[in-house]
């Protein structure tokens, strides 16, 4: 039993399942020479020609560039750069009909040739002086992507690690009228196979089998002739069928291998290559001419010259078209590609690029327009036909299905889309469009499920950021919360010592006050401090539920009430203290007229009178203060209500001071009944009161103290506008604001 | 005694096999639901809310507790299809409005953005940029086509705007090629 190698050197060729003979229609165009044609007036240069992504263009508009030059960088691996075919200046670069079945619009360099042909420097490589990186990278840089239709990158398909056994130059050409490698190989077979040397120095393969179908006998000789006496060079003669161009179909004619399903040649040691790459690779290394050309076959019987043209790419298909003697037909079909696999386009502008070799313009009794479709017969001829050895017939039901499950049990991802099950078809069903539409369904669905994967990951990350953000929050909340608290202590302290300051401060400016009417003063002093003494005494005696001063002295008691009796002896202290003042004018003016300006004095010395009486007051409230305070743990809404009425007092206070100069406020009716309403409320409104009152008699000079601010204090939050004095509406809405946010803001904070 | 003898061999064997089965019944418990897994797969994951609950998984878990299964305009007919197989119930037609038949992504018309970052908080995928006062802007390749971003927009200035074709998501039309080559 001779080994594969040994089979492959004796000459055998093995066959492949399946398969069609169509019309080759190839003698038209295989006796005449490559026609050169006029530059063309523009050329479309579509930035991307090749599988992968485009390159990063390097000129502007305007700009003009030599024959050659690269107009693209390669900025990827899976990127190729597209060259000037010609000098001239670039007119544009925008959205121009691409050579592909959907016509779609994809970004386009127009260029203008000015005529010259103007190359840029050249630098030509020899192979056996350079090493593969340099060929590899000269390979990229000259913009050489699969010719034979799908433009795959060449530099990464013959950048290879693993071991390579056979590199095969598909040379078949099998799909009907197109000839263009054909004319390469009998013009120039001697590049070509200097293309092929410098593949096999990349790849270092074992042997180098040129698969050619045997109706291009000429095509063989002339590369029989180049290839002389090498070693290890096969010309291997397959019979005519179609598809035997195709890769898998090829490789199992040379070597009896089959690839496996979703699997690359390279995996069983096979590296293929088209004939028109090879002797692309050969002109961009020996002679640095980047991929600007290639030979199209320009056919169909509406043109009087059917021939191979040589074309820069870009012109447009009409230009070729013209060039040849083109007779348009009434709704004559122009296709791109050969009758099998290729696609009718609608804008005869489309450029020529790098994977085109083939353009038809056939008459309508050439070939036939799509014909109605019938149902399908199940005669089983498609399955005969399919070169796959697939069932069509199934995976036309499936299909129509969208079965997509079941598409893959039967393997559509290794339909060639050749066409031959159509071409067989009796019912003349067009199944090869089917498997398209199919196959782009199940892209669409990978696309989507992989979309749906990552939009899944970032839902999850967002869900996942947000609830740390809510955390985090949080614990900067209670930790401003703690603060605000260690404050508050802090600063309530603060007042208390604060207070103490000013009493200290009253005193030293009463006493500064009293020589102006020492006796006078000293005499209403002792009188009304008589009376105030008596007077509590008296309330003493009077209020049943609980002494103001065994409730000063023990504040733990019983906390709220002290905190009632406390704002209802304040209150009845100070409508004395108000009354006491009145009385006290009146002996005042009696004496006014004795002494000169004695009005003032009076004034001054009820004035005194009155920060006297409140004196006392504050001297017992500060025994209700403690309760307050006391109180505030216990309930929480009690200490929100406290912090917002200290707010409100603190905000008010403020505004007095600022206003203060002018601020001549009847002393407002302290009786409005604070217990009444809530009695916590009121003791805590009390010990606001009696703080902006002290903060105001140690900056008045003038000491016109008013109470009035306690009575408004007790409903704070209901109406913090109205404790304002009328002068200033605005401050005091200002305040009002300032003071509901504050209070809002602890609100908001508190509940977290 | 024969008819004893096989009530004794019946007896046993169904001993050995209830003995087997129930072991089998242990051994190779199914720990967690899979279902909520396999109703989680088939929805389109837009995470758009549309259904009525917070995502994609907690509309699985509702279907899985019995919930309808037409909920999901972004999923279409496919899903419910797939929804209906899976889950043994009849499929029923979309319960929202008519799907859109395209695929959409949102737009934002950036000369009119203010800036307030509305729809940035409302996009479930991160696929909105942009900072206060400063422009935003869509990640196409990111955006789910789920509509959260246009109502809160206060100047409207988002569109959903169909995806444009590409040439790899392109569909083949059926008139393309010829493949006839008549017999001369």
């Amino acid at each position: 039993m001779p080994t594969l190698f040994q089979q492959i050197q004796a000459g055998k060729v093995w066959d492949f399942h399946g398969g069609i003979h169509p019309p080759s229609r190839k003698e038209r165009t295989n006796q005449k020479p490559v026609a050169l044609l006029d530059i063309p007036d523009r050329l479309y240069i579509p930035l991307r020609q090749h599988i992968g992504v485009p390159g990063k263009v390097l000129v502007k508009v305007g700009d003009r560039v030599l024959k050659g030059q690269a107009l693209t960088q390669a900025d990827n691996a899976m990127a190729v750069p597209v060259h000037a075919p010609t000098s001239g200046t670039v007119l544009a670069i925008e959205l121009h009909t691409s050579a592909h079945p959907s016509s779609l619009a994809e970004p386009t360099l127009v260029l203008a040739p000015d005529g010259m042909d103007e190359w840029r420097p050249r630098r030509p490589l020899d192979p056996d002086q350079v090493d593969i990186y340099t060929l590899l990278e000269r390979i990229q840089e000259s913009g050489i992507s699969g010719m034979g239709g799908a433009g795959f990158p060449t530099h990464i398909k013959v950048n290879v690690k693993q071991p390579v056994d056979y590199l095969i130059i598909n040379a078949v050409e099998c799909e009907p009228y197109i000839t263009a490698d054909d004319m390469l190989m009998q013009e120039r077979a001697s590049d070509i196979i200097a293309g092929i040397e410098i593949l096999v120095k990349l790849l270092s393969p074992k042997a180098v089998l040129i698969g050619i179908e045997d109706d291009k006998p000429i095509a063989a000789a002339s590369l029989k002739a180049a290839i002389g006496q090498k070693d290890n060079y096969f010309v291997r003669e397959v019979p005519t069928k179609y598809p035997s161009g195709g890769e898998k179909q090829l490789i199992q004619l040379l070597t009896n291998k089959e690839v496996p399903a979703g699997r690359r040649p390279l995996d069983i040691g096979i590296v293929m290559q088209n004939v028109g790459t090879a002797f692309a690779i050969a002109q961009a290394v020996l002679d640095d001419i980047p991929l600007i050309h290639r030979v199209v076959t320009v056919a169909g019987e509406t043109l009087a010259q059917q021939q191979n043209v040589l074309a820069l790419i870009g012109t447009p298909v009409s230009d070729l078209l013209n060039a040849c003697g083109f007779q348009a037909e009434p709704q004559q079909r122009i296709i791109i590609g050969g009758p099998m696999m290729g696609f009718a386009i609608a804008d005869w502008s489309v450029p020529v690029v790098k994977t085109t070799n083939c353009i038809l313009a056939p008459t309508e009794n050439e070939l036939g327009a799509a014909s109605d479709e019938m149902d399908c017969i199940r005669c089983g001829a498609c399955a005969d036909a399919c070169p796959a050895s697939l069932l069509p017939q199934q995976l036309l039901w499936y299909s129509k299905a969208k079965d997509q499950d079941k598409l893959a049990e039967y393997n559509l991802s290794d339909c060639i889309e050749c066409g031959a099950c159509a071409y067989v078809c009796p019912s003349e069903i067009p199944l090869v469009h089917y498997y398209r539409v199919a196959k782009a369904d199940i892209r669409e669905t990978q696309r989507e499920a992989l979309k749906a994967e990552q939009a899944k990951a970032r839902f999850d990350a967002r869900t996942e950021r947000l609830e740390r953000d809510k955390q985090e929050r949080l614990e900067r909340n209670q930790q401003l919360a703690a603060q605000r608290v260690a404050q508050q202590q802090a600063s309530g302290q603060a007042t208390q010592s604060a207070a103490a300051v000013q009493q200290a401060l009253e005193r030293t400016q009463q006493q500064n006050a009293q020589p102006l009417d020492k006796e006078q003063i000293i005499a209403e002093r002792e009188r009304k401090k008589a009376e105030a003494l008596a007077y509590q005494q008296q309330k003493q005696q009077a209020v049943t539920s609980a002494p103001v001063a065994d409730d000063a002295a023990t504040p733990a008691e019983d906390p709220r009430k002290a905190a009632i009796a406390a704002a209802l002896a304040r209150a009845k202290a100070k409508k004395q203290a108000e009354a006491l003042p009145e009385v006290a004018a009146e002996p005042a003016p009696a004496e006014a007229p004795a002494a000169d300006a004695d009005a003032k004095k009076a004034a001054v010395a009820a004035a005194i009178a009155r920060a006297k009486a409140k004196k006392l007051s504050q001297q017992e409230p500060e025994a209700a203060v403690e309760p307050a305070p006391a109180e505030a743990p216990a309930s929480d809404v009690d200490a929100k209500k406290a912090a917002v009425a200290a707010a409100i007092a603190r905000a008010k206070a403020k505004k007095l001071t600022q206003q203060e100069p002018e601020a001549a406020v009847e002393p407002a009716s302290v009786e409005t009944p604070a217990p009444d309403v809530d009695a916590k409320k009121a003791a805590v409104a009390a010990a606001i009161a009696r703080a902006k009152a002290k903060k105001l008699a140690e900056q008045a000079q003038v000491q016109q103290i008013e109470p009035a601010p306690a009575a408004e204090v007790t409903e704070p939050v209901a109406a913090p506008a109205e404790s304002a004095p009328e002068q200033d509406a605005k401050k005091a809405a200002i305040a009002a604001a300032i003071a509901r946010a504050k209070a809002k803001k602890q609100q908001n904070s508190e509940p977290l | 005694m024969s008819i004893i003898t096989a009530l004794w061999a019946l007896g046993i064997l169904a001993l050995i096999f209830g003995a087997v089965l129930g072991y089998a019944a242990i051994r190779f418990k199914v720990d967690s639901d899979p279902l909520v897994e396999q109703i989680d797969e088939i929805l389109p994951q837009t995470q758009c809310g549309q259904c009525g609950y917070p995502g994609c998984r907690p509309y699985a878990e509702a279907i899985a507790n019995g919930d309808d299964i037409n909920k999901c305009p972004p999923g279409g007919d496919a899903t419910i299809k797939k929804l209906a197989d899976l889950m043994g119930v009849e499929a029923k037609p979309l319960d929202a409005a008519q799907t859109p038949a395209v695929k959409r992504v949102a737009f934002i018309r950036e000369d009119e953005c203010i800036g307030c970052t509305k729809c940035i908080q409302a996009c479930p995928v991160d696929a909105i940029v942009g900072a206060s006062k400063q422009m935003h802007t869509v990640i196409v390749d990111e955006c789910t086509g789920c509509d959260l971003c246009v109502e809160p927009c206060p100047v409207d200035c988002i569109d959903m705007v169909p995806l444009a074709s590409s040439i790899e998501r392109w569909k083949w039309d059926l008139k393309a090629i010829p493949v006839k080559v008549l017999e001369s």
